[in-house]
């Protein structure tokens, strides 16, 4: 009987640990539908951007506000968790504040983590203000799941924290009665800066055996809080907690304006050039790849780098706040992009997991069922989206590939842009001059 | 005909074996289009007035093939480049300046892994090396006092983070440069990239380059400094929506340190 709790808990750990191990596997196998990519160049400036951009969010602070605000919530939300090492500990020995011969430092520990519970606690509430009260268009402009999204995890948050330091008082309160089990021969374990004024007062004139049912409920609320919130992250724009990392590592380290040049093309070009080709040769036998799918029209289209990037976007929408198509009131928004390319891998992810492990025509594709043509092309490829994202995700890669497949399968540029091409084509410029009188101006 | 132009064509000095210190990319726009060639033909002055000796490659010249890369189509860019790297490299080209950031883009990060490696500047970059090697001279006043503002253009700033030097050059006016809100990093696309100069804008509330003007009609400028012929045309279309063509001017960098 006595090891009950101990078990229960070893058994609930370990269900949301294989749970969210599950997941994970599935966001890799997600990810890797994706066309290769070699970013495994000049490894020490991707680890320095990790450093600077990922944990340092260098890119947070240009809007200082958000940025200043979502940096104490981050560093609260990480340095907290440290305490989750002797939550666990406690909970699969039974023990009580195992760390607490640490002494002096624990105490000094325990006090800041409260310290900072309390400024997430306060922070959260000015983020849940900003995001539901002050019609910021960035938050105003999500709606359904991605809108409930945003706001669950406030809540958690809120909660979480609320848990926490209740979860001090009571305990607190129970050192202070010396209660069998908690007190401790030398003293009080922890300093409780916070929670001694917000939330012990409530907690004095309660009974002992009160007492001690309170603190176990909030002890197994708060740690099955955070393995549940663990384990939401998968279905969340919070991934980016995690993915933030990776996606920065492998973020494009060629300038913004380079757009990769397409070898499927550069070989063909090169045979129509070549001289010596004989143009009605027939293609090699036996070529192990099949004939190269120019552009994108699905996810399995795009690179896996490009996929990481839909499963990191925050739904922050500091894109699509500085695109200038959207601006303008254009159908283009590079956050729906990152986003309805995240909602169709899903969906050939669950098509996947559906089918025995392989992907089954269901008649749809990210081209069309999420994407229309007229949001491509609204797009001017200013890189406004790429240069303010603050987790390095390019949306305007996608949209480019995605463009690549209307004109290259599909021939079905507008109209303009197809004069404009033939003139290319036909004399050397967009407009339909003679090269012969490409000097004229010299003149004029 | 205005003033008096030397324009060397790269097919003559390679006939007398001489090998010019930098080749002019004109472009398509610096070519043909009756706004931009005004700009070419300042920065000739310009060239001409540091004794810069250069050249173009005149009718051997062709479209980079940038827009049609950007309008997906990368068939017909792969064929421009090619065809512009082979030139470029029969004459033996190192150094390449143009007025146009989306040819300085293009040539300079999209044809080196197509055969094409050269060192490109775009002009500001030129001028900015002209000025502080002493070659060139700023200094008349014919903008003191002027309040001038400059549009960033998508492919020198962002897309390939110059921001330093249109400004430094723009700084020996003698005139007040006032910066729009949007800038550098944050400046807003005047709305031509990506092909957009070539086609009717999708349906929305505004056109970008009229959102564009009014950020830079905030800073009550008397001109409005570019450094690309599309970024020229759409904020000069952008004026002349507003009603302000009478008062502000839209003017190339080179224009500016050409006639100052
Ligand atoms: S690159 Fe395209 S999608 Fe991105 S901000 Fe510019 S116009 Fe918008
Ligand atoms: S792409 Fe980047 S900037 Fe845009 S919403 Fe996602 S995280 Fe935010």
């Amino acid at each position: 009987m006595k090891y009950i709790p101990n078990i229960l808990f070893l058994l609930l750990f370990i269900g949301a640990i294989v749970f969210f191990a599950t997941n994970v596997k599935k966001l890799i196998r997600n990810i890797n539908l994706g066309l290769d990519v070699d970013r495994t160049d000049q490894k020490k400036v991707r680890i320095s951007n990790v450093i600077r951009i990922a944990l340092g969010q260098s890119k947070m602070v240009t809007r200082p506000i958000a940025g200043f605000l979502h940096i104490i919530v981050y560093v609260g939300f990480i340095l907290i968790n440290l305490e989750l090492l002797e939550i666990i500990i406690d909970g699969v020995f039974g023990t009580h504040r195992v760390f607490f011969p640490l002494g002096g430092l624990y105490n000094y520990l325990i006090g800041s983590f409260e310290v900072l519970a309390f400024l997430v606690l306060v922070t959260v509430i000015i983020f849940w203000i900003r995001r539901n009260a002050l019609n910021i268009k960035r938050f105003a402009t999500l709606k359904g799941w991605s809108k409930k999204d945003g706001n669950n995890i406030l809540y958690f948050e809120i909660v979480l924290m609320l848990l926490f330091l209740t979860m001090n008082a009571a305990d607190y309160q129970l050192q202070v009665l010396g209660a069998e089990h908690y007190a401790k021969a030398d003293g009080v374990a922890g300093a409780f800066p916070i929670s001694s004024w917000l939330i012990h007062p409530l907690l004095e004139n309660l009974s002992q055996g009160t007492l001690i049912i309170l603190e176990r409920t909030v002890w197994w609320l708060h740690i099955v809080g955070i393995l549940t919130f663990l384990n939401y992250l998968y279905y969340s724009k919070h991934l980016h907690i995690l993915l933030a990392f990776p996606n920065v590592y492998f973020a494009n380290l060629n300038p913004n304006g380079q757009l990769d040049n397409l070898e499927a093309v550069t070989k063909e070009v090169q045979l129509m050039m070549d001289p010596d080709a004989d143009p009605y040769a027939a293609p090699e036998e036996n070529t192990e790849e099949e004939p190269a799918k120019f552009g994108a029209s699905d996810v399995t289209d795009l690179n896996w780098v490009q996929l990481l990037n839909a499963y990191t976007c925050t739904e922050c929408g500091r894109c699509t706040s500085s695109c200038p198509a959207n601006l303008t009131g254009k159908q283009l928004s590079p956050r729906k992009i990152m986003m309805d390319t995240r909602d169709r891998l899903e969906e050939v992810g669950k098509n996947i997991d559906a089918n025995n492990g392989e992907f089954v025509d269901d008649g749809k594709q990210l081209l069309g069922d999420y994407i229309t043509k007229e949001e491509l092309w609204a797009c001017t490829t200013c890189n406004a989206c790429v240069e303010v994202c603050p987790v390095e995700i390019s949306p305007l890669s996608i949209i480019m590939d995605m463009r690549r497949y209307l004109v290259m399968e599909e021939s079905a540029a507008p109209t303009e842009l197809n004069n404009m091409m033939s003139n290319i084509e036909n004399n050397g410029a967009p407009w339909p001059y003679n090269q012969m009188d490409r000097l004229n101006w010299v003149n004029e | 005909m205005s003033e008096e132009i030397k324009v060397p064509v790269m097919a003559d000095c390679f006939a007398q074996g001489k090998q010019p210190e930098i080749l002019f990319w004109v472009g398509s726009a610096g070519s043909f289009d009756d706004r931009a060639k005004k700009i070419s033909r300042a920065f000739v002055k310009i060239l001409n007035k540091a004794n810069v000796d250069f050249a173009v490659l005149g009718t051997e010249e062709s479209c980079t093939g940038d827009i049609a890369k950007r309008a997906g189509n990368e068939f017909l860019f792969q064929m421009q480049a090619v065809t512009n790297i082979e030139v470029l490299n029969a004459y033996e080209v190192k150094r390449i300046v143009t007025c146009d950031p989306h040819s300085f883009n293009c040539i300079k990060n999209e044809y080196p892994s197509l055969g094409g490696k050269y060192e490109v500047l775009h002009h500001t970059q030129f001028i900015d090396e002209l000025i502080k090697g002493g070659r060139l001279k700023v200094e008349g006043n014919t903008y003191k006092g002027k309040r001038i503002t400059f549009h960033d253009p998508c492919y020198l700033g962002r897309s390939n983070s110059e921001y330093d030097a249109p400004r430094n050059v723009l700084s020996n006016t003698n005139a007040d440069i006032i910066e729009m809100k949007r800038n550098k990093q944050t400046a807003l696309c005047c709305g031509a990239g990506g092909a957009q100069m070539f086609k009717e804008p999708e349906k929305g509330d505004m056109d970008i380059n009229v959102l564009r003007t009014e950020d830079a009609l905030e800073t009550k400028p008397n001109i409005i400094a570019t450094g690309c012929p599309y970024c020229n045309t759409m904020l000069t279309d952008g004026v002349k929506n507003k009603e302000k063509e009478a008062e502000i001017e839209v003017l190339d960098i080179a224009e500016l340190i050409a006639n100052s």
